[in-house]
Formats: C-alpha cells, structure tokens, sequence
C-alpha cells in the first residue's frame, strides 16, 4: 500500500492575508503521499444504501408510535376564525387534536424572518399551510379523522403573483417587509453604472425568467419524536440540518436546549430542500411532549410539494454596455416570487446579485432585487441557491452580445475571465480560479471551434460558464462561533470515531470525513466510524448546504486529526526514542521515515499516548476567512473560494414540433482537488442532470380559478407524474473533466463540487437552441410550445415581454476597489458590518 | 347490505390472512385490507430496505419482485399476494457478500443518496436475470420506470453493464473517473 | 404514506363467482385488476368503491387463443407486458407499441389490457388528491358541480387516456362484456361514451372479459404514434392509431384512424379515413390533407399536460407522421 505513493507534497490549508488562523501544519516532519485522497474508493457509508440497510428518517419506529396527520389550509390567504376538532376527537383511535393556540411561538430561519407557526394561528396564508395536527393509533386513522376537522375561514384577497403584490398595498400577506407585500428590497451601485453605460459602444438589455421549480428529492419528510427515560425530547427528522430543528424546537416549544437531540439520519436526496426547520417536526415533537408516546409523522409527496422552498421565479433585466469589446458596466435587476414566508429570501434575493461579478471583468456594477410575498408555498434555497436565475440571464445575454459584436462566445469569455487573485467590482475575492481552464477543455472535447454553426439546422452546440461558492463565508444565524466542528475519539485498538454534526444528504459527507481523518492518521479508511447527524453526539455543524461541508468539516477534521497525530507522534517518539519529527503515520503505523522498520502500529501508538496523557479524544473546528465586502449585504456572496464550471450543450430541436432532445453534454468543473474521483464525477453528472432537469421541463407552477368564480390558488401539479423531470430516456450522455488546481483554502485543495455544474446548463441549453434554430427562449424551462412561439414571433424570442416597476430604495454605494473606498458603502456609515459575523 | 357468497372475502376493518413467500421464507400474517404490499412489507415485517416515493406508482421507490416479475408494492394490495414470492433488496444477497448488482453500485458510485437504490438494483436485478448483456437501450427501457435525483443516471448504465459481466463470468469494470484537464483519462 | 380507505375485499375463484358478486353489488363493487388506475384513484379518494372484487383468481380471465389468421382472442386479465410480446407484437404491431409505451415496465407487469380500456378518464382537476380537490371546490366529475375545464358546460371533459383503446377501436376489435344475465360482444369502439363522468358503456354489474382481434388481412398495416413530454411514465396527449388494407400496388383499399387523448371517448376520424381511400400513402400531398382532417375531430382541452395551443398547433404534424409511417 505505501510504495505506490507519490510523491507530490500535500498541500495543507494555509491562510492567506486573513486573520483567519490557519490550521496547524502538524508536528510531525516528512509529509507522505495521498493514501485515499484521490482515489476511486467505495463510500463508507455505499453499503447500506446498496443492501437497503440504510435507516432513512421514515424507517424509524418505536413500539406505541402514535401517527400524525396535519390537516393543512384549503384557502390560498384568510384569516382563521375557529378550529373545531370534536368530530375528530370523536373518532376511535384519536388520541389528540393540536391548534395554532398550543404555538404561541412564530419561529424561523432567519433571525430576521421568525414569521412562521408550527400551527396557524391568526392567518393562513397559502394552501397548504397546517392549521391542525391530528394523533392517533395509525395513519389511515388520523388521515380519516383530519377530514373531519372544520375549519372557518373569513377568505382575504389572493395574492398570486410579484405584480399582484407589488400593486396590492391592503391586504398585506406579513405585517413586516421593505414595503407592503414586498419581503425585501436591496440596492447596490459598485460605482456609477449610468454613466459607464453612457460612454460605452453599444448597450444591451435583455429580460428574462426563470421559473420556479422544486427539490424533488426521492424521500419524503418524515419525523419521529419521543421523549427518552431521561426526560430529553428526541426528534429524528430527514434534515439536512439538524442544528436548525434543534434550535427552532427549543425556541417554539420554550424548551431548553439542553433538554433536546435532534437525530439526521441520511437523507434520500436534498438538493436544499430539507435545510429550513419546518412545521411538522415541531408539531411531531409536540405530540410527543401531549401525549407521552412517540408519534411519527411521514409526509406525503403533495406535503413536500407544499413544504417546498424551493427555487424562486425570478424575473429579471439585465443592462450591458461594451466598450472595445470589454464590460464597461452591467446592472441586474431581479424581482423574486417569495411565496408565503420569509424562509432564506434575504438570502437568496441577494444572492440573485452577488455572484455576477465573479466570472467575468466589469468595470462596474449595479444590483437591484427585490423578493415579494405571495400566496404560495414559500421559496428557499435549492441546489446554487439565487444564482441559477441571474446565472441563466448574464449567459443568454452575454451569447446575444457576442452575436452583435461578431466574436465567438467562448473566446470571449475565455478573454474576459476574472484573473486569480481578484478583488471584484463588488468585493467579492477570487482566489484560485480554473474558469479559462474550464472554458479550454470543454471547447476542445466538444469539438466546438469546428462544429459550432456547422451541425445543420436543427441541430446546435452552446456553451456557458459559471461559478459558484464553497461554502458561505458568513452564518446566516449565528456571530463569531465557528461554522463546524469535529471531534475524534482514538480508541486502543487502533478505531478512530469521528464525531461531527453533518449529516449526509447523498452528496458524501460522512465518506470526506472518515477519508480525510483516515488520511491525516494515516489509517485505512474503514477503521473510521463515523458519528454524524445527531445534536447530542457531535459537534454543531451549519449543515449540508452551500456547499459548505467539504470544506468547513474538511478542515475541521485535518485539524482534529493533526492534533491527534501530534499527541501520539509526542508518545511515540518516547518509545522508539526516534525525534518526533521524523515520523512518519502511514499504513497503520506510526514509524521513523529514515528506519522505517523501527515503529509501532497505530493502536499501539494511541495506547503510549492513552498512558501518557490520558484518553485520546482531539477537537477541530473551522470559521471561513473574513470577508472582504464590508457593507451591509456584504456578507452574502463572499466564500473562502469559489469553484467554476463550463458546459457546451449539444442540442437536436424539432423544427415542426419544438421539441427538444439533448444528445450530449461536455461539462468541465474546477474542484481544486477530487476528494474521490468517482464520487466528484457522480456530483457533476448529478448536478447536471439537474440543471438539464430544470431547463426542460421542471415548472412548479400554480392553478388559479377564474377569479370570478373562485379565489382558489393551488399547486398546479402535487405530484411526480405531473411535475416532470427527467428519466433515462432524456438524460444525455455527459462528458466530465475536472479541473485540478489545489485551492489553498480547501482540505487537500478540494473546491465545491455538488452545485456549480448545474448552472451552466439552462444558459448553455437555450445558447444551443439558438445555434441550431436562431431563436431565442429568454425562459427556463425551455417547452416545445415556447420554440414553436419563438420561430412564429417576429423577433424570433420568447421571453418576458415587461419588468415591473419597484420601488427601488436608495442604493448603497460602494466604489469597486479600483475606484478608491475600503469595501464599505460611503452612504451608510453607521450601518456598516460589523466583523468579523455580524448578522446578515 | 349482506356479502354475498365468495371463496375469499373479509370486511372493511377485518384483516385477513396472507401467507406468501418473501425472499424465500413462508410467511404468514394477518392484514387489512387496506395495506398494499410496500406497507406490509415495511411496516408489518419490517422490511424497510423497499423504499417509497409517491406510493402512486410515480417513482419506482418501492419495485419489487413479484413471482420474477418487476412490480411497484405500492401498487399492490397485500390481500393479492396471497400464494405468491416476492424478493425485495434484502434478498437479494445471500449470505455477507454483496450481489454483483450491489458490488457494482457501490464501486461505481451508481447510489448517492442511495434512496432510489433499492428500487433500482431489483429493477436491474430483472432485467439481468432475462439479459446480463443488456445494450444501454435496453437498460434505459427497463430502468425507465425508476427515478434518481442524484446520479444523473450516468454511474447507473456504468453499474448494471459491470454487474451484467460479472453475472457472465467476466471481470467487472474498473469506476469510470472524470478525465482530469490536461492528464489523458485514468480509469476506463 | 398516502394509504388506501378502507374497503372490503372479495376474491371469486371463478368467472362465475365474479359475475355474481358484481351482480349482487352492482354499482357498490369495482374490480379489481391490475390496479395501477384503481389504487391510485382510490388513494386520492377519486373512487372510493365499498367492494372491491379481486379479480386475480378468476383463470378464465387469462386465457389467450387465436392466432393472426383466425382472429385473437386476449382475456381482460392479459398483462400488458404480454401484449408488448409475442403474437400481438407479429400480427397486431401497432397494439404491441401502444401497450409498450403505457406507463413503466413495471406498471406493465402488472397492468391488465382489461383495466387499460376501463381506465377512468384523466383530467387535471380530477387526478389530484381530496385535499387538492377540496382546495377548488372540487368539481362535476366527483362531488362538485362546476367543470373548471369549461365552467359554462353542462358535461364533464375528462380525458380518455388509454393507449390501447384507439388502437383496439381502429383495429376493429370486439369486447365481451358478461354479466350475470349473459354475455354480450360488441365493437370495441362501442364501448365508450363521449362523456367524461360515463365514459363506458359497461353496465356496473357487467365484467369486460375478453378482446377479440380480427383476423390479420393480408396487405394490412397497423400504427400507433403516442405524443407525450417523457420516454416513459407519461399519459398520451395524443395518441394516433390506423389501421389500413394496401392493395398489391400499395394503394389503400380501406382505412380506420382514431385519435385518442383528445376527447372523453377515443375519437374516430372518418372524413380522413374515407379521404385515404384509393390514394397512396407515399403521396405527400394526401398524407397532408388526410392529417388536416384527422386532427380537425380533435377537441383537446386545457387539462392534460403541456399547453392547449401546442397540442393542438403539432396535432396534424404527428398524424402526418403517424400516416407516413403507415406508408412505409
Ligand atoms: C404512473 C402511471 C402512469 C401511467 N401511464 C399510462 C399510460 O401512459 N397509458 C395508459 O393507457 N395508462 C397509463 N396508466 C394507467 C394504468 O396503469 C393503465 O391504464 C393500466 O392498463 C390499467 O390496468 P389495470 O389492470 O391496472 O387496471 P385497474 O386499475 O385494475 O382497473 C382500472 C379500471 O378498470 C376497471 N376494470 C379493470 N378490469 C376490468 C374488467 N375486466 N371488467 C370491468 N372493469 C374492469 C376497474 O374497476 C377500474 O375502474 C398509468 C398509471 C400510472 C400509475
Ligand atoms: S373535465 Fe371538468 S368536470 Fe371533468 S374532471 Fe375535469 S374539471 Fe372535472
Ligand atoms: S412509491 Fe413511488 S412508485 Fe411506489
Ligand atoms: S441516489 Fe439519490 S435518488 Fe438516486
């Protein structure tokens, strides 16, 4: 195992010109080569998917397990007048009926969004809201007696769309927000984008949409609470934070959080769509609390299509003007369909803006978004969370762009490229970028210098690019704590357990972890058991989303494991009187690089440090660098390093029909280093499909009545026939190369790779359907019918005809670097950011 | 009104007995008949490897085998599995070694989340048992009543077509790794 | 979990037991078949039928006989997955295809070619759960009185969505439906009703026991093309079914179309069949025409999958294809 090695130095995190502190290198001297880093091992945890061993959230039972239905709002928005259960109650087998009146409590995601009840209490406010929770002895039984629930209702105006909210001053669906109905209004100037356009060549404007869709995982959500002998509220739930249903349950039930666990198990899919705390897990453990019995809830699919938050329609216009070929200035104005709460959308509607500054040079920039409440199942954050949107309108538009000037699409982009090392025009910094490098490989595998324009029509090749964070660098809850830990317990034969609080929602977390301690240890990886997913058992980790894990668990571990390292490389060099630093951890054992027979295995080597210093248990933890916008909003958007991706689309579009099949895709993705080869292949093919998933077909949309005759609003399809995405018979063939460049900031230079290569897939599918039918469809998804209206319209487009009017607030101005300032907004001087982790 | 007169009958909250195969062992309990198969098999035997999804035929979570034959449980009420065999993904290995179908996901990275897994392998499972030299079309037209989130599908084709060599005797494949930029591609 | 109402369960052992039983509950009992319709309707609480009669253990059901020059004759209980294969597939290409492309492999395991021509008609307002249904009011077809499809209307749009009936109807296939009283066989395409609530002309009390194929005829070709979003899973949005005679010289010595997915009852287009007569099928020009009238009987609404004004704008094209395709 040890002389296959190479012999490449490892390069361990490092801080940059932060005040981060760096992880410590380690003690120990000469550093080894990768002994599972890199290579294409099995997941720890794949054998029990594959045996069906694994124990999802819904898997779980107790003996005497009560059942929980939710009986949920049948109106789109009213005030609720009376909740009468006694016809349930009566029903055999019911054991209890709960109302908004046992949840006095509003909690939320974000601090600054606590609008949400475990229960209604005064309002509903979109079909599907949980107005009652009704426990009984089994399913079928609750099921039934939920439909005997009355509720009255006193029916308020429907709100169905931005425009509708932005118009509809009285009703307001929140009595808080930036502006009647609208949730929140941002404005930034990174200088004087008018004038830029003023002085520029030509100046561009398109619009777009970008239509909302949802997760779909697999699994549905399902809870289980009980209350342990030892008086401890226990919840298993299929999150992918189990962090935020512990606090959201200790601050709705008033409980002390000492007095709560919250168990993840795996989930069956995320995609960002079991990241908020929701309403049953709340009301489940409160059944549980009622009744003194374990009580299980198992949403159905319609339920998770109403839990949703998932994307956000996002209707955008984008302005550019070039000058010599280059962005001289670039603004974007965004308006996001919220739905019912708050959720993450002060989040994501920065987010529509934050990252459009990364990928290519602009002079300057100027951002507008604005998110609105409506009546249906609140938004949130899917898989590249706000940015698929904006991402979808820069690229289309910058494809129309480079038609006018004459240039070829990825030619410019290569030219344009954010360089390494850059503070952009909103002060987002770039580190390591592998765009050009990303661009070059999937125009060379396509093919694309000699077969663009060329395949006949019918047929046509796009390209687009993008990028992506890894890991936010600011919390959305919490100030100066740390965004992970991990802790290591180091047994004497030789087993290490990894304690963290991630848990693994498919993407591979719980295989990093063991991978990297394995790595550090230099044990094999199966002689790593990982504990993770569980509030009492590990230390607080932010949770499966942003692509955060890797990264923030990665270097916590390293860090972990180098401590651990240290202390029996101290006890080691006592025994085989060898200079610490002159050991080496490889191959289960600890041993003297310059003699290398003369060592002792790993178990031995953690039972001279068990005798020395006591039981071996080591802690790490990890705090992104500070950011470097420091306005208020600046906190969204900054990551330690960003990861990149480009894609060219190979589409074959029926001219007759407008139906479109995608017959290949080359996608090449910037992940710093492959962690797992197989695995990082299996996430950039994953988050293809998505994107592909989501630009053909995927719509969640809505069903309103004629208002004349109804006020009704209901999800327009609640279920995996009727919400399409893709099988295997649309899903293309996928090309993937990675590009490796080691980022300093990332566990053995590994970048994000479950998200990024979504995004340029919507963009380079519509820049391929004009290639092959010189139409142009400014929407996601891109249906038949919209082809077919594009070649039947006279500017050969689709796509949204008005942006409406907003009430801007005055912008934040923040001179980009270049033109003078700090990174601070010159007129907002008291509201600055507080450092390092103010509140967003 | 009065029932009339049939072989077999029971009442809406009467169970009745079922006694059928499941993966290879006799079994026999008393059901509502309300249950289908996915809920029998989960709840009543504790079988929770066969997943669910929609529990409207939608998905393809819950597959099974259902005397050979692929079948969604969901579909299916367990009163109509009287007599019959079914095998669910706990049955398919006999013993601590993986099937080849299992050894093939895991390798190949063909379960991410691994929920559709279950659903998919015995779907595999049917079509390698009629065709271990499945061409790509023929594993997209057996699988196409199974959906995955995660994969993309990609690492699926790559699984079953190694397993499919397995079952016939020849070496599996080694996991397809991405090309890296600038290096030829490792791997196949 | 969405689960099942309670219902009680019956399973005749016979065709004899089975008519009884449906006979004595008349209206009060469903069949049950495959399922694949029936359970989830009845999970959406969109039938909710007492009784529900089994119809595994009634062997009589599941007899196949005939071949392609006398005629076949396939039992309700036929799975798809066997109407995919085998005789069907040589002598009847086009039901071979229809039933190959319902639903998933493994819905075709289990679904019968029965319960395919019984499949309840499909609407977007209607194929959603209680919650949904109660979210609206709910409407004509099931405990409102409101078509949210055409409010003004006094009928029910829904949509029949079965692949293989237009196809049986264009083949000329004939259905035995028995009851207690008798038995009855009748022109498959006599077994719907232009309405979407009472779609069938089966008798509550009547089982559809046996399809009967006609002799293939020399000269004879069979097409079904089926429009739909996905390469599986997916109902038709359309779906094109023909049945023509060629002469030696290729001319069409008779003809039967029917379209399905776009009205309440497969939808027999006469003027195009009558047109085709004594034309050629390689001829563009009559292909085209013939397609314009094909698609002329189609009333698409806005409750199926993908926009009203798509499907009808590329109905013609796909009957065009379809007729090509017949042509070649
Ligand atoms: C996800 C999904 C996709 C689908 N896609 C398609 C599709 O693309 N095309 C398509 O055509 N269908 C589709 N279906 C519907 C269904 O699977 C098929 O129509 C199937 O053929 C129904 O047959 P069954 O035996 O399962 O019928 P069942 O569900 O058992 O019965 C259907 C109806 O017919 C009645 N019935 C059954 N047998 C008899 C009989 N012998 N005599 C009298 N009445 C009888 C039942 O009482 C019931 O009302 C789909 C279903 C699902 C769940
Ligand atoms: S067509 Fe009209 S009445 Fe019929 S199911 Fe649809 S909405 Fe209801
Ligand atoms: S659970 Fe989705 S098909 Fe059975
Ligand atoms: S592996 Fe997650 S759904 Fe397929």
């Amino acid at each position: 195992m040890a002389d296959d090695r190479e012999a490449a130095p490892r390069p361990g995190p490092r801080a940059l010109d932060d005040d981060r502190p760096a992880p410590r290198p380690g003690a120990v001297g000469p550093a080894p080569g990768l002994a599972a880093v890199g290579k294409p091992l099995r997941k720890v945890d794949v054998r029990g998917k594959v045996t069906g061993e694994t124990r999802f959230a819904d898997d779980y039972t107790m003996p005497g397990a009560l059942h929980m239905k939710l009986v949920r709002s049948t109106v789109p928005h009213a005030r609720l007048l009376s909740v009468d259960a006694s016809a349930a109650l009566a029903v055999k087998g019911v054991r209890c009926v709960l109302t908004g009146k046992d949840f006095p409590i509003a909690y939320g995601l974000m601090p600054v969004s606590q609008d949400e009840h475990p229960l209604c209490n005064d309002k509903v406010r979109f079909v599907g809201d949980p107005v009652a929770a009704v426990v009984a002895a089994d399913e079928l039984t609750a099921q039934e007696a939920a439909a005997l629930v009355r509720v009255e209702y006193e029916p308020l105006q429907t709100i169905a769309t931005p425009q509708e909210a932005l118009a509809t001053a009285d009703p307001r669906i929140h009595d808080y927000g930036d502006a009647p109905n609208v949730h929140k209004l941002v404005a930034f100037d990174f200088g004087d984008v008018p004038a830029a356009l003023a002085g520029a060549d030509q100046v561009f404007e398109d619009r777009f949409f970008y239509q909302g869709n949802t997760h779909l995982p697999i699994e549905q959500h399902a809870a289980l609470a009980w209350v342990d002998p030892d008086g401890r509220l226990t919840v298993v739930s299929s999150t992918q934070v189990a962090h935020y249903v512990h606090k959201a349950l200790a601050r709705a039930l008033a409980l002390p959080p000492a007095r709560i666990r919250v168990i993840a198990p795996p989930q069956g899919g995320g995609f960002g769509g079991k990241t908020d705390p929701f309403n049953h897990e709340i009301v489940v453990a409160k059944a549980a609390l009622v009744t003194g019995r374990p009580v299980k809830v198992a949403l159905s699919r319609e339920e998770v299509f109403l839990c949703h938050r998932g994307r956000h329609p996002t209707l955008m216009r984008m302005r550019t003007g070039v000058k010599d070929g280059r962005i001289v200035g670039h603004s974007v104005e965004t308006v996001l369909d919220g739905g019912a709460y708050g959720s993450y959308g002060v989040a994501s509607v920065h987010y529509t803006g934050a990252l459009e500054t990364v990928t290519y040079r602009m002079d300057r920039y100027r951002f507008r978004g604005c998110r609105t409440f409506t009546n249906k199942p609140p938004c949130g954050p899917k898989r590249g969370h706000g940015t698929p949107q904006p991402r979808f309108g820069l690229e289309v538009h910058l494809d129309k762009i480079c038609e006018k000037l004459g240039v070829d699409p990825a030619e410019w982009r290569i030219r344009n490229a954010v360089p390494p090392d850059t503070v952009v025009a909103n002060w987002m910094r770039v580190r390591t970028t592998g765009l050009v490098a990303c661009l070059e490989a999937v125009v060379k595998a396509s093919g694309w210098r000699e077969r663009r324009g060329r395949l006949g029509r019918g047929r046509g090749l796009g390209i687009a690019a993008s990028s992506y964070m890894t890991g936010a660098g600011i919390s959305i809850t919490f100030g100066d704590l740390p965004h992970t830990g991990v802790q290591l317990l180091l047994d004497r034969g030789g087993g290490v357990t990894a304690f963290c609080g991630a848990s693994d929602v498919g993407q591979g977390s719980d295989n990093v972890l063991a991978l990297i301690v394995a790595e550090v240890l230099g044990v094999e990886v199966g002689d790593v058991k990982v504990v993770t997913g569980d509030t009492s058992l590990g230390p607080v980790d932010l949770g499966s989303y942003s692509s955060r894990v890797t990264i923030m668990m990665g270097n916590a571990a390293i860090q972990a494991a180098e401590r651990a390292r240290d202390r029996l490389a101290a006890a080691a060099a006592a025994k085989l009187e060898v200079p610490a630093s002159r050991l080496c951890f490889a191959g289960g054992r600890v041993f003297d690089v310059e003699d290398p027979a003369r060592g002792l295995t790993f178990a031995e080597a953690v039972q001279r440090a068990e005798a020395q210093a006591g039981t071996v248990g080591t802690v790490g933890s990890y705090s992104p660098p500070t950011p470097t916008p420091r306005y208020k909003g600046g906190g969204v958007g900054p990551s330690p390093t960003y990861s990149y991706s480009a894609a060219v689309v190979e589409v074959e579009a029926d001219e007759a029909t407008g139906e479109l099949s995608v017959e290949k895709i080359w996608v090449a993705h910037d992940i710093g280093r492959a962690l797992n080869p197989v695995a990082a292949r299996g996430q950039v093919v994953g988050s293809v499909y998505m994107g592909l998933s989501e630009a053909l077909m995927e719509e969640q949309e809505f069903r309103r009545l004629p208002p004349k005759l109804s006020r009704a609003l209901v999800h327009q399809a609640p279920s995996m026939l009727e919400y399409k995405s893709l099988t295997f018979h649309e899903m293309p063939e996928v090309e993937t190369i990675l590009v490796e460049e080691p980022d300093a900031m990332g566990p053995y230079g590994a970048k994000e790779v479950g998200q990024g290569p979504l995004l340029p897939i919507p963009p380079a599918l519509a820049n391929a359907v004009h290639d092959a039918l010189g139409v142009r469809v400014d929407e996601v998804p891109i249906t038949p019918h919209k082809v077919l209206a594009a070649l039947a319209a006279p500017d050969r487009r689709y796509g949204p005809a008005a942006f409406p009017d907003v009430p801007w607030p005055e912008p934040l101005l923040v001179p980009p670097p270049w033109e003078g300032g700090d990174g601070k907004a010159t007129n907002d001087r008291k509201r600055e950011r507080r450092l390092p982790g103010a509140k967003p | 009104m009065e029932a009339p007169l049939v072989t077999l009958q029971s009442g809406p909250r009467e169970k009745l007995r079922l006694a059928f195969a499941v993966n290879g062992e006799e079994r026999e309990l008393l059901v509502e008949p309300y249950k289908t198969l996915l809920e029998v098999l989960r709840e009543d035997l504790g079988l929770t490897g066969t997943k669910h999804g929609c529990e409207l035929g939608e998905c393809g979570a819950c597959a099974v085998l259902l005397d050979g034959e692929l079948a969604l449980s969901c579909l299916v009420p367990a009163v109509e599995c009287g007599g019959r065999a079914v095998t669910t993904i706990e049955g398919l290995r006999d013993g601590p070694e993986l099937h080849p179908l299992q050894a093939a996901f895991a390798d190949h990275g063909a379960a991410q989340c691994g929920y559709c897994t279950p659903g998919m392998i015995v779907a595999a499972r049917w079509l390698l048992d009629r065709k271990p030299d499945a061409t790509r079309q023929e594993i997209a037209d057996a699988l196409a009543g199974q959906l995955c989130r995660c994969t993309g599908y990609q690492q699926i084709y790559e699984a079953v077509e190694s397993a499919g060599r397995v079952l016939r005797g020849l070496p599996p494949l080694p996991p397809v790794v991405a090309a890296v930029h600038g290096e030829e591609p490792h791997g196949r | 979990m969405m689960r099942l109402p309670r219902f009680r369960y019956l399973a005749p052992a016979s065709l004899l037991e089975a008519v009884k039983v449906l006979g004595d509950l008349g209206p009060e009992a469903l069949p049950l078949a495959g399922g694949t319709d029936l359970v989830p309707n009845m999970k959406r609480r969109q039938q909710t039928p007492a009784n529900l009669v089994g119809l595994r253990g009634v062997a009589e059901l599941r007899a196949v006989s005939g071949d392609a020059a006398r005629g076949l004759t396939l039992g309700a209980m036929t799975r798809l997955a066997e109407v995919e294969r085998g005789a069907v597939a040589a002598g009847w290409p086009a039901l071979a295809r229809a039933a190959a492309t319902v639903a998933t492999p493994a819905i075709r395991n289990t679904a019968t070619l029965g319960g395919n021509l019984c499949l309840d008609t499909r609407c977007s307002y209607y194929d959603q759960t209680e919650e949904w249904r109660r979210s609206i009011g709910y409407c004509m077809k099931r405990e409102g009185e409101t078509c949210w499809v055409a409010p003004g209307s006094d009928r029910c749009w829904a949509v029949s969505s079965s692949d293989t009936a237009p196809v049986l109807c264009a083949l000329g296939a004939e259905v035995t439906l028995r009851s207690r009283g008798g038995e009855r066989r009748i022109p498959a395409a006599d077994l719907f009703a232009d309405d979407g609530i009472r779609h069938l002309t089966r008798r509550p009390d009547e089982l559809l026991t046996a399809v009967h194929l006609p002799p293939v005829e020399p000269g004879q070709r069979t097409v079904y093309l089926k429009l739909r979003r996905r390469g599986s899973f997916d109902f038709p949005v359309l779906g094109v079914a023909g049945r023509v005679r060629l002469s030696a010289g290729g001319t069409v010595e008779s003809a039967r179309i029917f379209l399905g997915a776009v009205g309440s009852r497969p939808q027999e287009a006469r003027a195009a069949a009558d047109f085709l007569v004594g034309r050629r099928l390689g001829d563009e020009e009559t292909v085209r025409e013939a397609s314009r009238l094909a698609t002329q009987i189609a009333k698409p609404m806005q409750n199926t999958d993908l926009t009203l004004g798509w499907r009808k704008g590329v109905a013609r094209e796909y009957a065009a294809r379809a007729l090509r395709e017949l042509g070649s």
